[in-house]
């Protein structure tokens, strides 16, 4: 286990480089923007991967919270798979907005079971836990990173630091929730932290399309600034970008994975500790609690 | 652990390394132990040795980290209404009479007989007329009213926590008493306390605890203490 | 045990008489939403045709701050000598506390809302352009989805250190949509510029979505020592 991860993280490190690189050097430079677009290259990959994490996030709290009981875990797992199931289904039969591909769709309807089931299958309860801790602490971090290079690139691009766009403001929203959410975790006096964080994370997968919803609505009742533009992309651009989408999800797999494993291991010393003073004879143990 | 008379008998209730974290403080770090009906049990302790702790696992107010409690033989939360609980605070509401508490606490427990509060109210010496909010009674007065809350739906198991705290040594010896004529009625009762003298000769067993775990459980007093 | 319904009443008559012997609550919420009032008035002209145009901003901002103010107060009392404890060891259901507390704050929210209503109007020269049942349905909405969050997120920092802080930070992130639709709607309307009808259909929406998802994880959250 050891030393797989350190060839994996050896070889991430590897991939980053390259992708930074080519980022960098070999994708062409773009015809209006100059190199300032080449930030797009970290943005939105960093965006990608913020959302996969919180998605982790959500299905890992779903799982934890439905565990103990029997009936909800069975209504869960049915419920993740009728979604997958309809949402590789109905995007071929229902007109979509325009610019949206049906199989796109499919493809992140499809993820909502495998994720379910993967997770339910190969975590335990502190498992589901600990990878909801770790998920959103390093979604966190890309998110963000992802308001941060927003803004530097819009300066110079559009001339503005910030608008509120669609976009721009669920994800800020988003980033809002993730933060109450490690907030809650780090103010927490329960016993039962993981249940009342993952209840919150709940509500916050449940609040986001609401958010989306009402933030489009009200922004195309007012003045917007042109955003994008058609006009073709270079096949390169396109080829860098996906390395770069490849390069930085590894590269938060392997974070999230590190987290989780310092965070098993600080729970296991814990309860080693626990455990041991069981077995220390009565009477000659250290009033640690006192 | 001590052997018990009655071993013969089923426990009605059996704890199983119970294990109780908050954040990263281990409160109870491996309980484990059996309790008989109709026994009263005086739970002792420093400050910090986990009693709270284990009496509110037992009214399943404290969910256990690790480990299971076995209560009449399901978990405290599914015979809740099984359990009387009385906390170091009140459980009162300040502002409203012994009645009106009674009566609202009653309802949680589908006790609409106006009867039972008041008869409840003179068992523990205090008169249900009385229209002061509990808020304006004595210390004395309050504790003996929490208990009467504690012992609403007659409980088959009955955790007190510090009952005797504030309490002049008259009005301590009567509860003691109410308690003794309670066991007779075939209730379990489990007393935390800091007066442990209160109950020597009355209690049934003593469980001495420290650091979060029970370490020695003796039938009298005199001989707990001479262990320490 | 009592039927559900019954509980609730009882918790919800008892929390009523509660306020009315203490009016912690209603007089610390009331003076609060006045001091934002008159505090507002000061960052701009309040007579201005475009102040027409924030009002709606506005409003939804005091009433929020000062639902905080009451869903903090309620979850007090239960912590006062620990009673909440006293529920929690009863076979009540959770639900029926949880049901008791939301319909108790939407009466002092609404009540609040009542009082304050005719100040804006004083104070900020406002008048209805749009349809009145509207904007009351609209209110009704946006007031139930306040403390219907509002209760579940103040029933889970009690858990929590420096519970009155959390409330907020827990409940405002969450509130966005719903604070975007109230606010819009209620400026529409005032204006009588845009049809509401989305707004009111998102608020029922949200109300519907987390009035479910606080029922179904409030026991979670009430038994999570």
């Amino acid at each position: 286990m050891n030393r797989t991860f350190f060839i994996l993280a050896g070889l991430t490190a590897l991939l980053l480089a390259y992708a930074t690189y080519a980022a960098l050097v070999l994708a062409p430079t773009e015809q209006t923007m100059g190199d300032v677009q080449r930030i797009f290259y970290y943005h939105a990959p960093s965006a990608w991967t913020a959302f996969l994490l919180f998605f982790i996030n959500f299905i890992a709290s779903v799982q934890y919270l439905v565990r103990p009981s029997e009936t909800a875990d069975r209504f869960a797992k049915w419920a993740a798979i009728t979604i997958g199931v309809i949402a590789c289904v109905a995007p071929f039969f229902i007109p979509l907005p325009a610019g949206i591909e049906p199989s796109a769709v499919a493809t992140t309807g499809l993820a909502v079971p495998a994720a379910y089931l993967l997770i339910r299958k190969y975590f335990s309860d502190q498992g589901t836990d600990i990878l909801a801790l770790s998920s959103a602490e390093v979604g966190v971090v890309f998110c963000t990173i992802v308001l941060i290079t927003g803004p530097l690139w819009a300066r110079p691009v559009w001339g503005i630091w910030w608008t509120w766009d669609v976009r721009l403001t669920s994800t800020l929203v988003l980033w809002l929730i993730y933060v109450s959410y490690l907030m809650l975790r780090r103010f927490s006096t329960s016993g039962e932290t993981p249940k009342l964080a993952a209840a919150l994370a709940v509500f916050g997968a449940l609040d986001m399309p609401l958010v989306y919803f009402s933030i489009w609505f009200f922004r195309t009742q007012h003045p917007q600034p042109v955003i994008g533009g058609g006009g073709s992309i270079d096949p390169r651009m396109l080829r860098v970008f996906a390395l770069n989408c490849f390069a930085f999800t590894c590269y938060a797999g392997i974070i999230v994975w590190f987290r989780y494993r310092i965070e098993r291991m600080r729970r296991d010393v814990e309860e080693t500790e626990a455990l041991e003073a069981l077995l220390e004879p009565r009477g000659t143990k250290s009033g640690g609690s006192r | 652990m001590a052997a018990n008379s009655s071993a013969q008998i089923a426990p009605i209730i059996s704890i199983a390394g119970l294990i109780k974290h908050f954040g990263r403080f281990a409160a109870l770090r491996g309980v484990a132990a059996e309790f008989f009906a109709g026994k009263i049990y005086a739970i002792l302790g420093d400050n910090g040795a986990g009693k709270t702790t284990l009496l509110r696992s037992l009214a399943g107010l404290a969910q256990p980290t690790r480990g299971t409690i076995k209560i009449l033989g399901g978990t405290p939360r599914q015979v809740c209404a099984e359990l009387g609980y009385m906390a170091h605070p009140t459980l009162l509401y300040e502002e409203m009479s012994g009645m009106e508490n009674l009566r609202y606490f009653g309802k949680l427990y589908g006790i609409t007989d106006e009867k039972r509060c008041e008869e409840l109210i003179r068992a523990v010496k205090l008169e249900p007329t009385l229209t002061r909010p509990v808020g304006q009674y004595s210390q004395g007065m309050r504790q003996r009213m929490s208990l009467a809350r504690a012992l609403l739906n007659n409980p088959k198991v009955l955790l007190l926590d510090e009952p005797f705290s504030n309490v002049d040594m008259r009005s301590g010896r009567e509860m003691v008493e109410l308690l003794t004529r309670l066991r007779t009625e075939g209730k379990t009762i489990f007393v935390v306390t800091h007066q442990a003298s209160l109950l020597d000769g009355t209690a049934d067993e003593f469980i001495w605890m420290d650091s979060g775990q029970i370490v020695t459980r003796t039938r009298t007093l005199a001989e707990g203490i001479t262990n320490e | 045990m009592s039927k559900p319904s019954g509980i609730m009443r009882a918790t919800l008559v008892k929390d009523l008489r509660l306020e009315w012997r203490s009016k912690d609550a209603i007089n610390a919420m009331l003076f609060f939403a006045l001091l934002v009032v008159v505090i507002f008035s000061f960052s701009f002209d309040p007579t201005a045709e475009e102040s027409r145009h924030i009002a709606g901003g506005l409003i939804w901002v005091a009433f929020l701050f000062a639902a905080v103010v009451a869903l903090n107060q309620t979850w007090a009392r239960e912590l006062r000598n620990q009673v909440l404890d006293g529920f929690r060891v009863s076979p009540a259901p959770p639900n029926a506390l949880f049901l008791a507390k939301a319909f108790g704050n939407f009466i002092f929210v609404a009540v609040l809302e009542m009082l304050m209503a005719p100040l804006f109007v004083i104070f900020y020269n406002l008048r209805v352009i749009g349809s009145f049942p509207q904007l009351l349905l609209l209110v009704a909405l946006g007031t139930w989805a306040l403390v219907v969050n509002g209760t579940f997120f103040a029933a889970m920092s009690l858990r929590t250190r420096s519970r009155e802080i959390m409330l907020p930070l827990l409940l405002f992130p969450i509130s966005i949509p719903a604070i975007i639709g109230m606010v819009n709607g209620t400026t529409a309307i005032l204006t009588g510029d845009d049809p509401a009808l989305f707004w009111i259909v998102l608020l029922a929406t949200y109300n519907l979505v987390f009035t479910t998802g606080s029922l179904l994880l409030f026991p979670t959250v009430l038994h999570a020592e």
